[in-house]
């Protein structure tokens, strides 16, 4: 069957607005819905109604099958309006004919789409005019299993959300745990915490950029990248034993010191990576071909980011100055100097360039950081949230009871519920915790910001070629693992 | 400055300005409310199941109910966040959708109706997102048991 290569070509389809699709034709609106005359029932296309087409409900359909609602929002049609406005379907711009189109299938498999990401894209030639992101192959339960989980087994389930930025899905868990519990964290724990993010958001650029290097072809950009960030990788396995999903942030502080000599490394870091990104610009962004992919490929709008609710560097690449660190301080960010990158033009190019100069500024951050490391404990003095030093297991009985309970029990966190976010290197990463008075979450859901700016990926794609969707989907920086979870 | 809506109950929020509780009526009201004085995007938008935790805090007038739609609002240009919590009551788990006030709720109400079951009328493409379709059930329900999915090798326990 080659139903995985194309799922629907409806090239050759004598009987023009008929769905090409088989099964039950006809069913949701099937002669070409009545322009300006919407059935209120047509405007919901539910599992039901559509379960017997090849392609499926939750994937794109071919045009007469697609009711009028849908197709305005896939041809991004809602965003146009005014609030509340409905278009005339004939105002679209890009009216075909069905027979002039045919749907293909990218994914979920494809290379280039960053994991398990499929995209349905209705192709005119080599111009896209619909996309439909396919997501949740890799969806495993995340937010259930994190009920079952203890919130000090939690940061092991939550970190393998976000893979390419663990530490920042740690952290917001933490950070919600923490504001539930209500308690104040000793300073060394909150700067070692900001620098273990910052870090994170250096080594999850520095994969972004080796990763879009690749997608544009530029192979060398891919080793760079991978090398830089593998530094980083480095010392996370030496601070915290792992290279990724390092259950480093626990809830009350973190869960070792930083080792010996960590300045000296951290500062090698800061100077080999600092002055690789001067050789990036040299490799990228003075090169003609890269220029040519990136520059005025995939626009977007402040209004249509924000409507989207997009957030991170693609709401920053429109010229929008929302960086979480710097408008909704958390940690300490409001005691660090450092820049929030705009773009203007929202393409491309100005997600590329926010990246690679945010890694410039988190290495401000970072030498920031480490001159002014406060002393102190790395975690809060309270038994009742964080196990007692090893060492006095073995002479405090009551140490031993409390080790004993933390990890095993685990902490009742008060009833209440919150939600908190923080920048992760994607966008604002929130944690929606509902506690029940138990040493379980209730309810923990985490707004994965590539979930939410996925989205974008039809807009942005919409009469663009088909050779710039792989550059597009790349600039969207989409971690499956999150989107899913 | 304050949008709410009159007879909307609201209680101030931890790490929000404010949350409101509108009943089903107002909910859709009360987010266009928001996105009038000034909230631009829709952060989050999530379901909760209160099936085994009844005893929660709502402020007076507010039912509770089985299941609750919380909708987190941003404001860039005030710098500050707002909450929506609407009780879904379990025998007709349907409320408004707010995609035409804020289409980046799209992926958000398919989630929450994928995963929790809330169908939201209004939605374009209400349709599961995460889940295979022809999955039955909606799995973050409290009472949708964990480990139902027979394994296809080895002796494996079938679906208890």
């Amino acid at each position: 069957m080659s139903d995985d290569l194309f799922v629907s070509a409806a090239a050759g389809k004598p009987t023009a607005g008929k769905p090409a699709a088989t099964g039950p034709a006809g069913k949701p609106g099937a002669p070409g819905p009545a322009p300006g005359a919407p059935d209120p029932a047509a405007g919901i296309r539910t599992a039901a109604r559509v379960a017997e087409t090849s392609e499926g409900a939750q994937e794109l359909l071919v045009r007469p099958a697609t009711p009028p609602g849908e197709l305005r929002r896939e041809l991004g049609a809602v965003l146009r309006l005014p609030e509340g406005g409905v278009l005339d379907p004939g105002d679209i711009d890009v009216e075909r004919r069905d027979d002039e189109t045919m749907i293909i299938n990218m994914g979920p498999q494809h290379p280039s789409t960053h994991g398990v990401l499929r995209l349905m894209l209705e192709l005119d030639g080599e111009t896209v005019l619909r996309t439909k992101p396919v997501i949740g192959y890799l969806h495993t339960g995340m937010e259930k299993t994190g009920e079952e989980l203890t919130y000090v087994q939690g940061t092991t389930n939550v970190t393998r959300m976000d893979y390419l930025s663990p530490l920042n899905n740690e952290l917001v868990f933490c950070l919600a745990t923490e504001a539930l519990l209500d308690i104040e964290l000793p300073p060394r724990a909150v700067w070692i915490r900001m620098l273990m993010s910052e870090l994170q958001r250096v080594s999850s650029h520095l994969m972004w950029m080796a990763t879009n290097g690749m997608d544009l072809g530029s192979t060398s950009m891919m080793i760079y990248g991978f090398r830089e960030r593998e530094m980083v990788l480095s010392f996370f396995e030496k601070a915290t034993g792992l290279r990724m999903n390092n259950n480093y942030i626990r809830p009350g502080g973190v869960a070792a010191d930083l080792p010996d000599g960590w300045e000296d490394d951290v500062e090698v870091i800061c100077e080999t990576v600092l002055a690789r990104t001067y050789e990036y610009d040299e490799l990228l962004t003075g090169q003609p071909i890269f220029r040519e992919r990136t520059e005025g490929i995939g626009n977007l709008t402040a209004e249509e980011a924000l409507a989207l609710s997009a957030t991170g560097p693609i709401l920053r690449s429109t010229g929008v100055p929302w960086d979480l660190r710097r408008t909704m301080p958390y940690l300490a960010y409001d005691q660090v100097d450092f820049d929030v990158i705009v773009g203007t033009y929202g393409d491309n190019f100005d997600r590329y360039s926010v990246r690679l100069n945010e890694i410039r500024e988190s290495i401000r951050i970072i030498r920031q950081v480490a001159e002014r490391m406060p002393p102190g404990d790395y975690r809060v003095q309270d038994r009742k949230v964080t196990p007692p030093p090893r060492a006095r297991i073995d002479e405090s009985m009551e140490a031993l009871i409390h080790h004993f309970k933390v990890f095993t029990e685990g902490f009742r966190v008060p009833e209440g519920e919150v939600y908190v976010a923080i920048e992760s290197p994607r966008g604002e990463l929130g944690c929606e915790l509902v506690s029940d008075g138990t040493s379980k979450p209730y309810r923990m859901h985490i707004r994965g910001p590539s979930f939410v700016n996925l989205q974008t990926v039809p807009l942005l794609l919409r009469g663009g070629l088909i050779a710039d969707a792989v550059a597009v989907v790349s600039s969207v920086d989409p971690v499956m693992g999150e989107v899913d979870r | 400055m304050t949008a709410l809506l009159p007879e909307v109950p609201a209680a101030p929020g931890r790490h929000a300005a404010e949350v409101a509780f509108p009943d089903r009526e107002r909910y859709r009201a009360q987010v266009a409310a928001y996105r009038d004085a000034g909230f631009e995007l829709c952060a989050d938008l999530c379901a909760v199941d209160y099936l085994t935790h009844p005893g929660r805090w709502l402020p007076e007038g507010v039912t509770p109910e089985r299941f609750e739609v919380v909708v987190n609002l941003l404001s860039l240009s005030q710098k500050r966040r707002v909450r929506v919590r609407v009780q879904v009551p379990e025998r007709d788990p349907v409320v408004d959708s707010v995609v035409d006030v804020y289409p980046g709720a799209d992926a958000m109400e398919r989630e929450a109706y994928d995963l929790m079951g809330i169908v939201f009328t209004g939605h374009p493409d209400l349709t599961r997102i995460l889940m295979p379709e022809d999955w039955e059930g909606h799995p973050l329900r409290k009472d949708y048991g964990v480990g139902r999915v027979p394994v296809q090798f080895k002796e494996a326990p079938g679906p208890r």
